[in-house]
C-alpha cells in the first residue's frame, strides 16, 4: 500500500499574529514554524501506525512551498515516512496547492491520501475536497478512525452532533482530526535517519491563482471586562439579559 | 443567480442552511439577481418554507440515494446542477458537509473559492470576501478573480434572517453517480444541539479538577438550555468527550454567549471561542488571561459561583 501524507508549514500556535506591508503580508518576524498540528498529530502518525502494522506500506510526504519549508518536512521525516516531495511553488491559493498535489498523486498511484482537517493559518479546509474532484476519488472528511483490510477501508468520521461509520474501497482521500492517532515526539534515531531520507524537489507547474489576498485585519479589541461580585449572581443574570441581551 | 446549497441530515434541513440562505439572499439583493436554493434528497421539512429566509425557488433533486452524504457524489451533482441552472455564485454553510463539498464544486466549476467567510462580499470594485484566518485571530479580505465564485460561510457569523416569503419548488433531474461508500452505523448524541449550532455554550476547564465535578456545569447548562464544551486538557484526560473540545485544534464556535469556567484562556483556547458575541469568565485567579478577552468576569471559586449562577437563572426564569 502506498500512502501520500500532505504536510503544511504553519506558524506555532503561540505565534504573535501581525501583518506588514500595509497589512497585506503576514509578519514572519520572530515566528517559529511547525508542522500543521492536524497534519502531524493525525495524518502523519496514522500513516506511521499503518506502516508499523504492515512494513510493506510505503509513505511519501508532500509539501507545496519554498525552500523555507524544508526544515518542517525534515521534522516530519524524523517522525516517519520513507521519502518526501517538495513542489517548489510559494502560491498559497488552495486551488494551486491542490492542483500541484494532484499532479504528484496521479503519478504516484497512491491507495491512501491523508490531509489534516484544516491548516491553522488560513483555515481553508479545502485540499482534501479539491483532491476528490481533481482525482475523482472517494473523499471522507473529518475522519476519526481508520482500519484497512486488504483493499477495504473502514472509516469513522465526525458528523454534526455525532459519528458515522462507513465501509469503502481504496483508493480514498481522508482529512484527519483528533481520534485518528496519538501525538508522538520524534526520537534521536528518527532525527538521524531523516537526514538521509530522499527529499525530491519538483518545479512548480501551476501558476494561475483563482484568488488573491488583498489585506489582513485584526479583530477590534474588547472594550474591557466588567467584573461582577461573586456574591451577586442576580446582577450577572440582569446584565446578560438587559445589557448583553443574550439570555 | 446565487445558488445556496441546503444541507440535510436524517431528512431534516440543518439550521446552518437557513443562515446560508439568509446570506445568499442578501448577496443576491446586492448583486441585483435572484437567490435560489438547491436541495439534494428528500426531507420531512416543508420545503417551500425556505422562502422565509429569502430563497425564491428551491431546486430539488428528490432521489433518496442522496439522503446519505457522499462528498464525491454530492459535489458532482451540485456542480452539474449549478451549470444547468447557470449559477454565478454558490453559497455553502462552512459546516462539516459544506466544507467537504464546496472546494470540490469549485474545482469542477473552475471557480475561485473563499471558505469560512464571515461577512457579505464587497462588490464595489471586484468581489472581495472577508474570512477568519489564524483560527479566528485575524481576518483576511480575499478577492475572487473567476467568473463563477464559491463561498462557504462560518456558522453564526451572519445570522438567520426570517421574513415571510414562500419558495416555489422545481424538480431537477441530474444524473446521480453511484456512491462507493456504504454507511454501516450512525451514532448520534440525542437531544443535544451540536456545538457549532449552539447559541449558548457553557464550557469547563482544568479548574473543575475532575469529571466528577461536572454536575454543577451541566446544571448551569440545563438552566440555560445551553450546549457544553471544554478545554483541550479536559478532553485529553477523557473527563469529557472529544467532540466538546473547542479551540485552535478543536472546534471553532461563535455562540451568542460563552461561559468559561475554570479555563485560563490560553491563546489556543481563545482562538476557538473569541468570535462569541458575549464571553463570561469565571476564574479564581484575577490574573487569568481569559479576563482580557471577556465581557463579564467573576473572580472566585467556581464551586460556589456556578451553583449560585444557576439558582439566579432559575429564579429569573421563574419570575419572568
Ligand atoms: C499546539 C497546541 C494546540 C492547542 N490547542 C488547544 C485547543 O484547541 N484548545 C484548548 O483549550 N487548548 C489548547 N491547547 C492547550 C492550551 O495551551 C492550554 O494548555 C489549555 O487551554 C489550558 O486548559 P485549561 O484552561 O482548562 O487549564 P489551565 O490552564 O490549567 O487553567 C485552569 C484554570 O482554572 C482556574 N481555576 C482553578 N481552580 C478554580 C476554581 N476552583 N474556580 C475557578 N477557577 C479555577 C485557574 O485559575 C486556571 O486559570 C493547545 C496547546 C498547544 C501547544
Amino acid at each position: 500500500m502506498k500512502i501520500l501524507v500532505c504536510i503544511s508549514k504553519t506558524p506555532d500556535t503561540t505565534a504573535k499574529i501581525a501583518f506588514t506591508e500595509g497589512n497585506t503580508k503576514f509578519d514572519e518576524n520572530g515566528v517559529q514554524w511547525i508542522i500543521n498540528p492536524y497534519d502531524e498529530w493525525y495524518s502523519l502518525v496514522k500513516a506511521i501506525v499503518l506502516k508499523e502494522k504492515d512494513p510493506g506500506v510505503i509513505i511519501h510526504l508532500i509539501t507545496v512551498g519554498g525552500s523555507d519549508t524544508e526544515p518542517i518536512i525534515r521534522k516530519a521525516l524524523a517522525l516517519g515516512g520513507d521519502e518526501a516531495i517538495r513542489v517548489n511553488n510559494t502560491n498559497t491559493d488552495s486551488m494551486v496547492v491542490a492542483q500541484e498535489i494532484a499532479a504528484i498523486a496521479k503519478e504516484g498511484a497512491y491507495d491512501l491520501i491523508l490531509t489534516g482537517k484544516e491548516t491553522i493559518d488560513y483555515n481553508s479546509a479545502s485540499i482534501g475536497s479539491m483532491l476528490c474532484a481533481l482525482l475523482d476519488t472517494t473523499f471522507i472528511p473529518n475522519a476519526i478512525a481508520l482500519d484497512i483490510n486488504g483493499t477495504t477501508a473502514l472509516v469513522k468520521r465526525e458528523i454534526d452532533g455525532g459519528e458515522e461509520s462507513c465501509e469503502t474501497s481504496l483508493p480514498i482521500i481522508l482529512s484527519c482530526q483528533k481520534g485518528m492517532a496519538e501525538q508522538r515526539i520524534p526520537n534521536m534515531r528518527g532525527i538521524m535517519a531523516a537526514r538521509t531520507k530522499p527529499l525530491k524537489v519538483v518545479e512548480a507547474s501551476i501558476h494561475n491563482a483563482t484568488t488573491a489576498i488583498k489585506k489582513f485585519d485584526m479583530p477590534p479589541p474588547k472594550s474591557g471586562v466588567k467584573l461582577v461580585d461573586a456574591g451577586n449572581m442576580d446582577e450577572l443574570v440582569r446584565l446578560l439579559k438587559e445589557e448583553a441581551k443574550v439570555i | 443567480m446565487v445558488l445556496i446549497y441546503i444541507d440535510q441530515d436524517d431528512q431534516e434541513i440543518k439550521k446552518a442552511s437557513f443562515e446560508a440562505i439568509s446570506y445568499g439572499a442578501a448577496l443576491a439583493k446586492q448583486l441585483g439577481t435572484s437567490a435560489e436554493a438547491l436541495l439534494l434528497g428528500t426531507v420531512k421539512d416543508n420545503v417551500s418554507d425556505l422562502g422565509k429566509y429569502g430563497a425564491s425557488k428551491v431546486h430539488q433533486l428528490n432521489n433518496i440515494a442522496l439522503n446519505n452524504f457522499d462528498a464525491s457524489v454530492h459535489a458532482n451533482v451540485v456542480a452539474a446542477a449549478a451549470k444547468l441552472l447557470g449559477a454565478t455564485v454558490l453559497i455553502f454553510a462552512h459546516n462539516i458537509n459544506g466544507r467537504a463539498i464546496a472546494p470540490a464544486v469549485a474545482v469542477k466549476l473552475s471557480a475561485g473559492i473563499v471558505t469560512g467567510a464571515c461577512a457579505l462580499p464587497n462588490t464595489d470594485t471586484g468581489f472581495v470576501v472577508t474570512k477568519t484566518v489564524f483560527s479566528g485571530k485575524a481576518f483576511a479580505s480575499i478577492q475572487i478573480d473567476t467568473p463563477v465564485k464559491v463561498i462557504s460561510i462560518n456558522q453564526n457569523s451572519f445570522g438567520v434572517v426570517v421574513g415571510d416569503g414562500t419558495a416555489t419548488i422545481q424538480h431537477i433531474d441530474t444524473p446521480v453517480p453511484a456512491s462507493k461508500i456504504k454507511i454501516t452505523a450512525t451514532d448520534k448524541i440525542k437531544g443535544e444541539v451540536p456545538l457549532t449550532e449552539a447559541n449558548l455554550v457553557v464550557s469547563g476547564g482544568r479548574g473543575l479538577k475532575g469529571p466528577e465535578h461536572w454536575g454543577i456545569l451541566l446544571d448551569l447548562a440545563k438552566s440555560l438550555g445551553a450546549s457544553t464544551a471544554c478545554s483541550r486538557p479536559v478532553s485529553d484526560a477523557d473527563w469529557r468527550p472529544h467532540h466538546e473540545h473547542v479551540g485552535q485544534t478543536g472546534i471553532q464556535i461563535a455562540p451568542n454567549l460563552y461561559i468559561a469556567i475554570g479555563i485560563s484562556g490560553a491563546i489556543q483556547h481563545l482562538a476557538g471561542v473569541n468570535r462569541s458575541k458575549t464571553i463570561v469568565v469565571i476564574n479564581k485567579d484575577p490574573e487569568a488571561p481569559f479576563f482580557k478577552a471577556a465581557d463579564y468576569g467573576v473572580v472566585g471559586d467556581a464551586f460556589e459561583i456556578v451553583p449560585a449562577l444557576t439558582a439566579a437563572i432559575l429564579k429569573s426564569k421563574a419570575g419572568a
